[in-house]
C-alpha cells in the first residue's frame, strides 16, 4: 500500500511529469511562466483543480456511465475551474488580473481530463487525491523553475510582486539578482519560453541518463 | 416501458449539470459583492492615478457618461468640486501601437490643461515599447500640466514635434501622443455635452 502511494508521488513529480514528460498543458505553461509569482499562482490553481476534479471523479465513479464519461468529466472540470476563478477574482484580485484568461483556460489543460480518465475514474478516493496532488506539484515545479529562469534572465529579479499572492508583508521579498535594464529580453518573449522549456526537458533527460549508467 | 440506455445517459448528464450549476451559483453569490467591490476599488485607484483625490468631492466612479465620436466610444468620468466641473477623465484606446490595443486614461482639466495620462493596458515589446509605463520610465509624465493650446503641433520629435521617442521605439510613443491629441480634440468639441 505504502509503495503504491510513493509510486503515485514519484510518477507525478518526476517519471510522468505532466509538463516535462507528457508535455501536456503547455499553452498556459509557456504563456504565464515569465515570473516566479505568476508561475506559482497558476501552479497552485492547477494543482487545486487537479485535486478537486480527481476527488469528484473518483467519488462519483459508480455513477459515471462509460458512454458519457467524457462530457461528465468536462462538466466537473469546468465547474471546478469556474469556482476557483470566482474565488481568485474575489480574494486574489491583482494576481487574477495578471493570470487573466489563463485561469479559465485551465479547463483546456489536457493534463486534468487526462488524470480523470487514466487514474481517478479507476481508483479509490485517497489514491486519486494523491495523484492529483502529485501531478499538480510536478506541473507547478516545472512552471516555477521555468518562471525563475525567465525572471532572472529577463528582469534580473526573483519573487517580484510577491505581494499579489502573499499580501503586503511580501512586498520586500523581491530579490535583485542583476541591475535593472540589463535583462535578456529574449527570455521574457515567447521564444524564451520555448527555449527554456527545451533546456529543462534536456536537463531532466541528461540527469536520468547519467543516473542509469 | 423500460427506459432506453440513451434516456438514462441523458438524464444522468442532466442531473450532473444541475448539481454543478447549483454549486457554481452558490459560489457566485458568495463572491459577487467582493468581486464588484474589487472592480470598483481598482477603477478608483486608476482614476486617482490621474487626478488628486483632494481636487474633487463627487462620486467619481459613478459620475460617468459614454459618448461616441469618430467611431470610438469614450467613457468619461466627471470630477466636480462642490458641483462645479474640475476635470474630465477619459478612457481611450489606440491600435496604432506595435502590438495590439493600448488603453489610456487621460485626465483633462476644464481650465485647459492635460492633468495627467496613464497607460492602463498594453502589449508593447518589453524593454522597448514598455517605457510608456510609469514603472519603467518617466516618459508618460511629459503630458503633466501640458497646455491644450498648440495641440495641433503635438507629435514625437521624429515627426517634427516636441515629444521624446525612446531608443528603438518610435511607433509606441507616436501612437500615444496621437491618441492623447485626438482625445483632447474630442474633449474640446464635446465639453458642453460632457458637463451638461
Amino acid at each position: 500500500m505504502r509503495s503504491d502511494y510513493s509510486k503515485i508521488l514519484s510518477n507525478g513529480l518526476w517519471h510522468n511529469n505532466q509538463a516535462l514528460v507528457a508535455l501536456l498543458g503547455l499553452c498556459p505553461l509557456l504563456a504565464v511562466s515569465n515570473t516566479v509569482i505568476n508561475s506559482l499562482g497558476l501552479g497552485l490553481a492547477t494543482t487545486l483543480t487537479l485535486i478537486l476534479s480527481n476527488f469528484l471523479v473518483s467519488s462519483l465513479r459508480q455513477f459515471i456511465l462509460p458512454e458519457i464519461r467524457l462530457p461528465l468529466f468536462v462538466l466537473i472540470i469546468a465547474g471546478v475551474v469556474t469556482i476557483i476563478e470566482l474565488i481568485m477574482h474575489a480574494w486574489f484580485y491583482e494576481l487574477y488580473k495578471i493570470l487573466g484568461i489563463f485561469i479559465p483556460l485551465i479547463v483546456t489543460n489536457c493534463a486534468i481530463i487526462g488524470r480523470a480518465e487514466v487514474f481517478a475514474s479507476k481508483n479509490r478516493i485517497m489514491p486519486s487525491i494523491l495523484d492529483g496532488l502529485a501531478m499538480g506539484l510536478g506541473f507547478s515545479f516545472a512552471l516555477i523553475v521555468l518562471g525563475g529562469f525567465r525572471e532572472v534572465l529577463g528582469s534580473g529579479t526573483l519573487l517580484a510582486q510577491a505581494d499579489f499572492l502573499f499580501g503586503n508583508t511580501a512586498k520586500n521579498w523581491k530579490i535583485n539578482v542583476f541591475d535593472d535594464n540589463s535583462g535578456v529580453l529574449l527570455a521574457l518573449l515567447p521564444p524564451g519560453a520555448f527555449i527554456g522549456l527545451g533546456l529543462l526537458i534536456a536537463l531532466k533527460n541528461t540527469f536520468e541518463q547519467s543516473n542509469r549508467l | 416501458m423500460t427506459s432506453s440506455p440513451a434516456v438514462i445517459a441523458a438524464l444522468r448528464i442532466g442531473l450532473f449539470s444541475f448539481i454543478i450549476i447549483g454549486l457554481v451559483s452558490l459560489v457566485y453569490h458568495g463572491t459577487k459583492d467582493k468581486i464588484a467591490d474589487n472592480e470598483r476599488r481598482a477603477l478608483l485607484q486608476s482614476l486617482q492615478s490621474v487626478i488628486d483625490k483632494r481636487r474633487y468631492d463627487n462620486d467619481l466612479v459613478h459620475d460617468k457618461i459614454q459618448l461616441q465620436s469618430g467611431g470610438q466610444t469614450y467613457t468619461v468620468y466627471r470630477a466636480r468640486q462642490a458641483g462645479k466641473p474640475i476635470a474630465a477623465i477619459i478612457t481611450s484606446t489606440t491600435t496604432q501601437g506595435y502590438s495590439g490595443a493600448i488603453d489610456l486614461l487621460i485626465a483633462i482639466n476644464v481650465s485647459g490643461t492635460i492633468n495627467a495620462v496613464r497607460v492602463l493596458n498594453h502589449r508593447e515589446t518589453p524593454g522597448l515599447g514598455d517605457a510608456i509605463e510609469l514603472k519603467k520610465s518617466n516618459w508618460i509624465l511629459s503630458f503633466n500640466q501640458l497646455a491644450i493650446e498648440g495641440l495641433e503641433q503635438w507629435a514625437v520629435k521624429r515627426d517634427g514635434g516636441n515629444f521624446d521617442q525612446f531608443t528603438g521605439a518610435t511607433i509606441t510613443p507616436r501612437a500615444i501622443v496621437n491618441e492623447v491629441k485626438h482625445t483632447t480634440l474630442f474633449f474640446q468639441q464635446h465639453q458642453h455635452e460632457i458637463f451638461q
